[in-house]
């Protein structure tokens, strides 16, 4: 605790990098996965390849996926991101294409029974009442993307790997410990944040 | 490149078969560990809410924990080799063998229980033959989930001494030895790969035939 508190700048430029890069990961897998999800939510092929080909990408190790990708792209944050999106990217698809899937027949006739077209179904009633699942898949994503980034800093992606990584290396437990704590305290109030988000905007739907 | 790892696999067979052994040996024995614990806690859980909450709200939490975090808080207290590897592995198997066994024991219907304590069942047959049953794909998939997790996090546990394939990646990337790397990595995913569709396998299999969709 005390070379923690001793060097706090140090563990903070650690956690801001491993923000930063989560964020960014999460940003690029969420744009990729609505388009997905949406696609798969209408045609059921599209979804059992889409989720097929997401479930593959995300059963292979971290650090293996992340070793493949060096003869490719080279040590560093591309390789991180670039893995970090194919992890999260089955959570996403499944929970935007069952969010929008489980939208009630009717409430979807009806809208279009008000003349609204099928982008306007989808913006302003299908979307709008998938969102509690898909802050479900984001809340899994976040916290997925966040453990690969703890990993990632073995190929030179930063972030608070960085201090487990050196730590180990020169025998030095409370380097160690300061970025496994820390990587833990960041999942965990990513996680809770995010669920009492969706509670939150489940309660609203209710009421 | 393929070839070359290919070269590099066949002029070392036998630290890639230590590897290998140990990397198996190594999930196999954490998957086995936290199902002998995590499955008779759901169990005993199961008829007590207030011990089910705290259980889910646990493995909750412990599903969030970044494996190499787990690894690393286990090493300064226990050390480097395979026991500490091998109880940071059995940490993070835990989580969704409780939550899946849980969710399988809750989605009993009630109903289905009252007939049989009609029918005359003790509480321990009705375990056995009623609940058990109904809740194993549930399980299965908790281990299915469990086991893939530990293949996946063995790799990490290189880092902290405890052998398996994950030493010839992170050798390989030391010294940027891209066959080595590979020998490393491609086994590594085929055996994730072969885990998860096995146990998916033996899930559709042990499903009750009446339960089967």
């Amino acid at each position: 605790m005390a070379w923690l508190v001793r060097n706090a700048d140090q563990v903070a430029i650690a956690f801001v990098q491993h923000v930063g890069i989560s964020l960014s990961a999460l940003a690029i897998a969420f744009a990729l996965a609505l388009p997905i999800g949406v696609w798969a939510a209408r045609n059921a092929r599209v979804q059992a390849v889409a989720l097929g080909v997401a479930g593959f990408l995300y059963t292979i190790p971290t650090l293996a996926f992340l070793a493949l990708l060096i003869p490719v792209v080279g040590l560093g944050p591309a390789n991180a991101i670039i893995a970090m999106v194919a992890f999260s990217l089955i959570v996403l698809i499944r929970n935007i294409a069952t969010g929008i899937r489980q939208v009630p027949p009717d409430v979807v006739d009806a809208a279009r029974g008000m003349g609204m077209s099928a982008t306007q179904v989808l913006l302003r009633v299908e979307l709008p009442l998938a969102v509690p699942l898909i802050i479900a898949g984001l809340r899994v994503a976040a916290v997925t993307v966040i453990s690969v980034s703890v990993v990632a800093a073995y190929v030179n992606a930063g972030g608070l790997g960085t201090l487990i990584f050196n730590g180990i290396a020169t025998d030095h437990p409370p380097k160690i410990w300061s970025g496994a704590i820390a990587a833990c305290a960041l999942a965990i109030a990513v996680d809770a944040s995010l669920s009492a988000l969706e509670r939150r905007v489940r309660r609203r739907r209710m009421a | 490149m393929l070839a070359e790892a290919w070269r590099y696999l066949v002029a070392h067979p036998a630290p890639f078969a230590t590897a290998l052994a140990v990397h198996v040996a190594l999930s196999a024995a954490a998957l086995a560990i936290a199902a002998f614990v995590a499955i008779p806690a759901a169990i005993a859980a199961n008829r007590r809410p207030a011990l089910a909450i705290a259980l889910a709200n646990s493995a909750n939490v412990g599903r969030t924990l970044p494996s190499l975090a787990v690894l690393a808080l286990v090493m300064p207290v226990l050390g480097t080799g395979f026991v500490p590897s091998l109880l940071a592995l059995t940490l993070l198997a835990l989580p969704p063998i409780v939550q899946n066994t849980l969710a399988g024991l809750r989605s009993v219907e009630a109903d289905i229980v009252d007939a049989a304590r009609g029918m005359g069942m003790t509480a321990r047959e009705i375990l056995r033959r009623v609940e058990l049953p109904i809740a194993l794909p549930a399980i299965f998939a908790g281990l299915r989930t469990a086991a893939v997790q530990v293949v996946s996090g063995a790799v990490l546990a290189a880092f902290i001494g405890g052998g398996g394939l994950g030493d010839f990646i992170t050798a390989g990337i030391a010294m940027m030895a891209l066959p080595q790397l590979l020998v490393g990595a491609i086994p590594v995913t085929l055996l994730a790969l072969g885990v998860d569709f096995g146990f998916g396998a033996l899930q559709r299999r042990l499903t009750p035939a009446g339960l089967r969709a």
